[in-house]
């Protein structure tokens, strides 16, 4: 019998291509708006234009008038009900729709049911609101100070601050700081963006009017959560309702809220008793859903004379706009961001957050972010070269002198974690030696002396993710393990259902991988699905690069249950003994001949044809994974910019990315997450911000000055890899959708910075806007 | 993102065009490409009554050079310019400025004359007629006229159209020996409007030095701004360094920008500067080539 090899079966480290493609490619998809049920009616939402006003009177009249519109639902509907407001994921509330007061310029004020899209939007423009501002908070610290007016009236607690939180060593890290050589400080700004993905959200709500039943079809990352939190805000069973999570145009953490929308749509949907189908247009999107960063650092750094960092101290603000809806594991307010010490061996290190209530919509989604990874990163990378710069050190020989040492893992970081494995040497080298850094410098110089701007910035970054061990994370309660589900058809094909939710990685394809290479089935013998509450296994879905850690685990341990089954099966079959057969080539061979086999396909028609007595029929399993610990994913980048004189623009000439994120199932589909990962990470450190006016206006909120890049912004991106497999998940694998929007943007600004360093510049905020750098040429007379 | 009601027109000729923007009069928009007008309804920022979709009517879509002028008709749109030879060899500050205007997608639609008559000052083709010193024609009831274009906009988003005229054709003078132009456009991402954009175009005679100039900028003020100042100090003197220095810093001074996100007034300042100056480097290139 020939030999089935990993790269026939489509297996671990194959560039299978996607399944899912053909039908994205072809416009086949099957999206929430594409999605059309008979008698289905459409809502559109009023919002708000002020940033905190008493609503004084709602007429709805003018609206009902309109031809087409059936129904118009207030805040005070709601309230009658008992929901206009609901819980978040962090233990707060958040107003479904205002009884009295907005808090934010955008957010829902009433919701219009209209039989046609068209009739529901001009209903929704012809609603009368009365406003009387109320005095508006927009600056976090602001709203710290005693003055202030309390936001949130209806805490308990009469202050604007939502949470105060630390990691590491208070004590320790002020007496390093007091005894040290050399301490640097710097203030950063990471702005608001918004994840902007290319499906906006949106639902559709029908109830079965037989069976009661509600099933919601949404943009959800997270669909068995979304359905827990459903059950226990109304008392409806789970058995009652089902959610769908169909082909998703982009998550980046943004669909994991729940948003108002959502629970308005379900509560038109039972009072009409017809199919309810809301779908934001894009300004919404953009404006009122929940939004990532608004980190407010000063960071410290301690260090020997000789560049030995000895210590890091943060202290931050945290804007998280006028509910605390962010997604975190509950017990981290401020996510991981005490991974701030990075891939650096530090002594000791404090970090303090303090989450605060603003006049802006909620805040703290991790976009394409791991929990606040990306802030952690972009502070201790830049806090890197503010030292380089300051003992005058070479920033690549810097990195060298604090890594954390290969042998030193597992390695326990001063704010706690165990960081699995890493080896940084190595991705820097390979970095650095694939980019050429040495000429690099030399062109550098000569390019000074001609007086041009060119900068080279390297970042090192390490990314915590996979969450999470049970005994520590958990949302509202729910532990973050995760599952797979694995049944083998009678003629060697199977299906794969998945606790987790794909909105673009691939999964329907890397999880067949894994199944392929575990069990000896060919890929397109195998499909995956996800999504649907009534079918999937529990999980906690997709976000913070947990799909592979956690679910990937799962399928990996199913496949394994029923590899240890099908032994038995194979043993039954070749008439021996379970103990003489051993797993080769994908295949249970007996030892020592490898004539005598038997191939997974033959074992699973075996299981339902002729399996032995005292032997269940059937061959399927389920596990549940619970990771015991988190994985390190980590990478080298550098960046080279070039900037014009004379109008402050920043050309990024090469980027490569050096990324390590253990085994690798696809690597074409890595390939493709890295890209689009560092076009996002491009994205806040030269072009996106969502700012406010002193009246808590959007500045921003289109897509014409909300700049996502194009084809045309991003470079050429130049890639490689290290693998330093995970040594305690089941194939190695660590996750890596995050690791590029991680990264990226303190390659870029390092490299921006590195460029003016000459002229004494130190720290950029991002987004490094062209007029940004004029003004320091202007001010340090390089300006052409 | 959904525009109110109104009344949608097809009108298969220009008199029928016509006639309907006479009885709707301010209420009536023409629509052509609609890469404006569209987002504008959508944002509900601009509900028009009727629209006048003349995308039905014959011979408008057209680019010819003829009788001493590059000839565009209302309905030639962006990427039939961009795919026209005789633009990009004896236009070339035309075609840089279609190169830089939004996206492929949007040039596919978008006609030149509509980017003219929409009056922007954030559009690019304004300042590149004001260069060009073009003329526009208008047809109304009463037959067609010539307006120049010095005479056409009149404000933000206003023109020296009436409500019941259509702009039919732009001309550009066809170019004499020693002409060369060029478009420089600063913009934070590709189709984003400019921070600041110029167009120039220049005539350098047989004895060397510039016979004719012309200098406009985009975005950089309420209107798109023709840089008088500048477009004197060009004429007569040698195509160099120093000259193009001195006519930057005139077109710089003629700016009239407001400070919003794409930056402070006086980046957008300096940067008309940088432009202007690189804008009639490279029409001199293309003078002397």
């Amino acid at each position: 019998m020939a030999t089935t090899t990993t790269e026939q079966l489509g297996g671990y480290g194959q560039s299978v291509k996607r399944k899912e493609d053909p039908r994205f490619l072809r416009g086949k998809g099957t999206y929430i708006d594409d999605i059309k049920l008979p008698g289905m009616l459409y809502m559109d939402i009023v919002r708000s234009p002020f940033a905190h006003a008493k609503i004084t009177n709602i007429t709805t009249q003018p609206a009902l008038d309109i031809p087409g519109v059936l129904a118009v639902i207030t805040g005070k509907d709601l309230d009658a009900a008992g929901l206009a407001w609901m819980p978040t994921l962090m233990s707060d509330r958040q107003m479904v729709l205002p009884v009295d007061t907005v808090m934010y310029q955008m957010q829902e004020v009433a919701a219009v049911i209209a039989d046609s899209r068209y009739a529901a939007a001009d209903g929704a423009a012809a609603v009368e609101v009365d406003y009387e501002p109320l005095e508006v908070v927009v600056d976090p610290f602001k709203a710290l100070q005693d003055d202030a007016p309390i936001l949130r009236p209806d805490r308990e607690i009469k202050s604007n601050r939502i949470f105060h939180w630390e990691a590491g060593d208070s004590a320790a890290t002020d007496k390093a700081f007091a005894e040290a050589d050399v301490v640097v400080e710097q203030d950063m700004y990471i702005p608001r963006i918004h994840v902007a993905s290319i499906e906006t959200c949106g639902c559709i709500a029908q109830v079965d009017e037989v069976s009661g039943k509600l099933t919601v079809w949404m943009t959800t990352q997270a669909p068995h959560a979304i359905r827990t939190v459903f059950s226990l805000v109304s008392g409806i069973p789970e058995t009652k309702i089902r959610v769908i999570s169909p082909d998703i145009g982009g998550g980046f953490g943004g669909k994991v809220p729940v948003y108002p929308g959502y629970v308005i749509a379900v509560v038109a949907a039972l009072t009409t008793g017809k199919p309810v189908k809301w779908i934001e247009d894009r300004s919404e999107n953009l404006q009122a859903d929940s939004f990532a960063r608004d980190y407010h650092m000063k960071a410290r750094l301690a260090a020997t004379q000789d560049g030995t960092i000895k210590a890091l101290d943060v202290v931050t603000i945290a804007d998280h706009g006028a509910f605390d809806a962010a997604a975190n594991p509950s017990k981290f307010p401020a996510g991981l961001f005490s991974i701030a010490t990075g891939s650096y061996d530090l002594e000791t290190a404090h970090v303090e957050v303090d989450g605060v209530y603003t006049n802006k919509p909620p805040g703290g989604v991790a976009y394409r972010c791991s929990f606040r990874v990306t802030e952690a990163v972009h502070m201790i990378e830049r806090m890197v070269d503010i030292l380089a710069d300051e003992i005058g050190a070479d920033a690549a020989e810097l990195r060298f002198k604090n890594f954390i040492q290969p042998d030193q893992f597992p390695y326990k970081s001063p704010t706690g974690w165990e960081y699995d494995s890493g080896n940084y040497p190595a991705a820097l080298q390979k970095a650095l030696d694939q980019i050429g850094y040495q000429d690099l410098l030399r062109e550098q110089q000569e390019k000074r002396e001609r007086g041009e701007l060119m900068g080279i910035g390297i970042s090192t970054f390490t990314e915590i993710v996979g969450a999470g061990p049970s005994n520590t994370f958990d949302i509202l309660g729910i532990k973050m393990f995760d599952s797979a589900e694995i049944r083998i058809h009678p003629t060697g094909s199977a299906i794969v259902r998945i606790g987790v939710q794909t909105q673009g990685q691939g999964h329907e394809t890397t999880f067949a991988q894994i199944v392929a290479d575990e069990l000896g089935l060919p890929v397109d013998n195998i499909i995956v699905e996800h999504g649907d509450t009534d079918t999937a296994p529990y999980g906690l879905g997709t976000y913070a690069s947990r799909s592979t850690p956690t679910a990937g685990a799962a399928t990996a341990m199913a496949a394994r249950k029923i590899r240890a089954k099908a032994k038995e099966l194979a043993a039954h079959l070749l008439e021996v003994s379970a103990d003489d057969l051993e797993w080769v080539d994908h295949k249970f061979q007996v030892k020592g001949s490898p004539g005598s086999s038997k191939s997974m396909a033959e074992i699973a028609f075996a299981a339902y044809t002729n399996h032995p007595q005292g032997m269940e029929a059937g061959l399927e399993a389920v596990s549940y994974y619970d990771p015991p610990n988190l994985t390190f994913p980590f990478g080298a980048y550098i960046c080279v910019v070039d900037i014009d004189r004379g109008t402050g623009m920043v050309k990024i000439r090469r980027f490569l990315a050096i990324d390590d994120c253990g085994t690798v199932i696809n690597p074409m589909i890595v390939e493709g997450q890295i890209h689009g990962g560092l076009a996002m990470g491009m994205a806040p450190a030269l072009l996106e911000e969502i700012s406010y006016d002193e009246h808590g206006n959007i500045r921003g909120g289109t897509f014409m000055d909300y700049l996502l890049p194009t084809a045309m912004e991003t470079p050429a991106w130049e890639t490689g890899r290290t693998v330093t497999p995970s040594p305690h998940h089941p194939f190695g694998a660590k996750g890596v959708g995050e690791s590029a929007t991680v990264g990226a943007p303190p390659a870029i600004v390092n490299a921006v910075v590195d460029a003016l360093s000459h002229l004494g510049v130190r720290h950029i905020d991002i987004p490094i806007t062209p007029w940004k750098v004029y003004k320091i040429l202007e001010e340090h007379g390089a300006a052409e | 993102m959904i525009p109110g009601q109104f009344s949608y027109h097809a009108p298969a000729t220009l008199p029928q065009a016509i006639a309907l923007l006479g009885e709707h009069g301010y209420d009536a928009k023409i629509l052509s490409g609609g890469q404006s007008l569209i987002p504008l309804m959508r944002f509900r920022l601009a509900q028009p009554a009727h629209l006048v979709d003349i995308n039905r009517i014959d011979g408008l879509a057209y680019v010819r050079e003829e009788d001493g002028a590059l000839r565009i008709g209302a309905l030639a749109r962006e990427a039939d310019l961009d795919a026209e030879p005789l633009v990009h060899e004896r236009y070339p500050l035309l075609a840089d400025a279609i190169a830089v205007i939004a996206d492929p997608l949007v040039r596919n639609l978008a006609t030149v004359c509509g980017n003219v008559a929409h009056a922007d000052p954030a559009n690019d083709h304004p300042a590149v007629m004001l260069a060009y010193r073009a003329e526009v024609v208008a047809e109304g009831p009463s037959g067609r006229r010539v307006i120049p274009i010095d005479d056409f906009f009149v404000d933000t988003f206003v023109t020296a159209l009436e409500p019941n005229e259509v702009l039919v054709e732009l001309r550009i003078p066809a170019p004499k020996p020693g002409s060369g132009g060029a478009y420089q456009k600063l913009e934070r991402k590709v189709g984003d409007y400019a921070i600041a954009g110029v167009a120039a175009q220049i005539v350098v005679g047989a004895d060397g030095l510039i016979s004719e100039a012309g200098v406009a900028l985009t975005n950089v003020g309420p209107m798109p701004i023709r840089a008088s100042e500048a477009e004197e100090s060009l004429t007569g003197r040698h195509p160099n360094e120093k000259t193009f220095a001195d006519a930057a810093r005139l077109a710089s001074d003629a700016a009239d920008p407001v400070t919003d996100l794409r930056g402070p007034a006086d980046y957008k300042r300096a940067v008309t500067r940088t432009l202007t100056a690189r804008a009639l480097q490279r029409a001199a290139e293309r003078a002397l080539s």
